[in-house]
């Protein structure tokens, strides 16, 4: 699939045109979500550390650096991208998959169409952008944990920010982008791959989704430890 | 024209076309068809190129397919047009982008020679008022005219409809048929249409291949359908009592003359 992915490519301009669409779908159509699951999470992680975290030897910047580690290293970039896989991933089989039970796919691959590079290659180019999506999630997500801290009196606003600037390794931000993009690459190409093959009627195309959505879930889970291992260890 | 030679289609033990051998003209309307499940909508798959044959060939205009390239192959798809069951139309994209997407995809006119083509054709469907309208907005046989636009705009050598007239009512499907008919004899075009309609088999088929269970059965035309003792045939045409009618009225008619 993949190859042909790459094969006879579209004419550009009909191709700028379909990007920009998959742009607007699948990242700028993201960005709500993502931005109030990250908010509320962050400052869940935060309240649940401040909470747990009560001992009075225990350090009180200790809540900002958990928080940032947990949002830069994890929640932003796995732990997103396992909603992408429910909210992008099953966008991307079903629109696809309709197509397929719609004859659409037929009507295309009768014109001369390369249909794997007019309907997933732009889908990939697409999810190019969506580290520009974690990037997000992660200033959300510890402006998130800072606000419920602040708010809740959890921490202290120079506690916090001690402890967000504490030991910061920048390495850290480069793996959380080498995995985001890996995961990107997984949420578009698994989806596509499940609703260009898909089976069946409008039943098929439920049964895609939710196939591609754990499949894809657990490609991410797979990688992610895979790559920990060998960037982190 | 296309010709086809001893075509037989398999899926895992299931021998689907036993072996067709046939040939559809240009500028008639070359009918298919047969019961449900006969082999007509794999046959029309394998003639356009969606299945891959088991064995045979498929001959265009004297070159067979098999024998061609790769461009070859693409530039002969640039010359057919599909009217599919459903229509297929691009659900995200309006009627005017719907009938303008093949010349968007394969041609480097402006945007304004596109439009004034696809107007064309557009008319040429009786298609009003349109235009900037989806395919969900309008009927089925609006449908199937935008389907037919689309198919024809590029100036197809080839045109194959399936089933073009399935789920409209009468008075629609007999416009379909007679538009499908016009185009052929206008653009002098090879047409193929799948049907199990006998409306169009009695006014449109200038020829006609039935299929049963994978095989060809009978062909002849129109005329002949009312002549033929061929029982399978028989039986499948003149299976409704008005049919029956249909055949006895035009035999006795024929006996006069």
């Amino acid at each position: 699939m993949l190859i042909k992915t790459f094969g006879k490519f579209t004419k550009y301009s009909v191709l700028r045109k379909l990007i920009l669409r998959e742009i607007d779908d699948l990242i700028i159509g993201s960005l709500g979500i993502v931005a109030f699951i990250s908010f509320f999470v962050g400052g869940v992680v935060a309240i649940q550390t401040a909470i747990n975290s009560d001992n009075p030897l225990l350090p009180k910047y200790l809540v900002g650096f958990a928080t940032r580690q947990s949002i830069i290293l994890e929640f932003a970039p796995s732990f997103i991208s396992v909603i992408m896989a429910g909210k992008v991933g099953s966008f991307i089989t079903s629109s696809i998959g309709t197509m397929r039970v719609t004859e659409q796919i037929d009507a295309l691959e009768v014109m001369g169409v390369n249909t794997y590079n007019y309907l997933i290659f732009p889908k990939i180019v697409a999810m190019t952008l969506y580290p520009f999506i974690i990037v997000i999630s992660m200033f959300l997500g510890i402006f998130g944990g800072y606000f419920a801290c602040i708010t809740g009196g959890f921490s202290a606003h120079a506690d916090f920010i001690e402890g967000l600037q504490l030991e910061f390794n920048p390495f850290h931000v480069t793996y959380a982008f080498i995995k985001t993009f890996l995961f990107a690459m997984l949420l578009a190409t698994i989806p596509s791959y499940h609703g260009y093959y898909m089976k069946g009627g409008a039943l098929g195309v439920g049964k895609a989704s939710t196939t591609s959505f754990v499949w894809t879930s657990v490609a991410i889970i797979i990688m992610n430890s895979f790559v920990t291992n060998l960037l982190l260890t | 024209m296309i010709e086809i030679k001893n075509l037989r289609k398999t899926f895992g033990d299931t021998e689907v076309l036993k072996g067709i051998s046939t040939s559809f003209e240009q500028g008639k309307t070359n009918l298919i068809i047969g019961q449900s499940g006969s082999g007509k909508t794999v046959l029309l798959k394998c003639i356009l190129g969606l299945h891959q044959l088991s064995s045979g060939e498929i001959i265009y205009n004297n070159t067979p397919f098999s024998s061609m390239k790769p461009e070859e192959k693409t530039l002969l798809r640039q010359d057919m047009g599909m009217v599919f069951q459903g229509s297929a139309l691009f659900d995200s994209m309006t009627v005017e982008e719907n009938v303008m997407f093949p010349m968007q995809m394969f041609t480097k006119a402006s945007m304004e020679e596109m439009r004034e083509r696809a107007n064309i054709v557009i008319d040429r469907v009786n298609l009003v008022n349109a235009n900037t309208k989806l395919p969900s907005e309008i009927s089925g046989g609006m449908q199937k005219r935008v389907a037919i636009a689309r198919a024809i705009v590029m100036n197809p050598n080839y045109l194959f409809c399936d089933e073009p007239n399935s789920g409209l009512d009468p008075k629609t499907a007999i416009l379909i048929d007679n538009l499908i008919q016009e185009i052929t004899q206008e653009y002098q075009i090879t047409t193929l249409v799948n049907t199990h309609d006998m409306n169009s088999v009695m006014e449109i088929g200038e020829k006609i291949i039935f299929l049963k269970d994978g095989d060809k059965a009978w062909e002849g035309t129109n005329k002949e359908v009312f002549k033929t003792d061929n029982k399978a045939v028989t039986d499948f045409v003149y299976s409704s009592a008005l049919f029956k009618k249909v055949r006895k009225v035009y035999l006795e008619e024929d006996n006069k003359s």
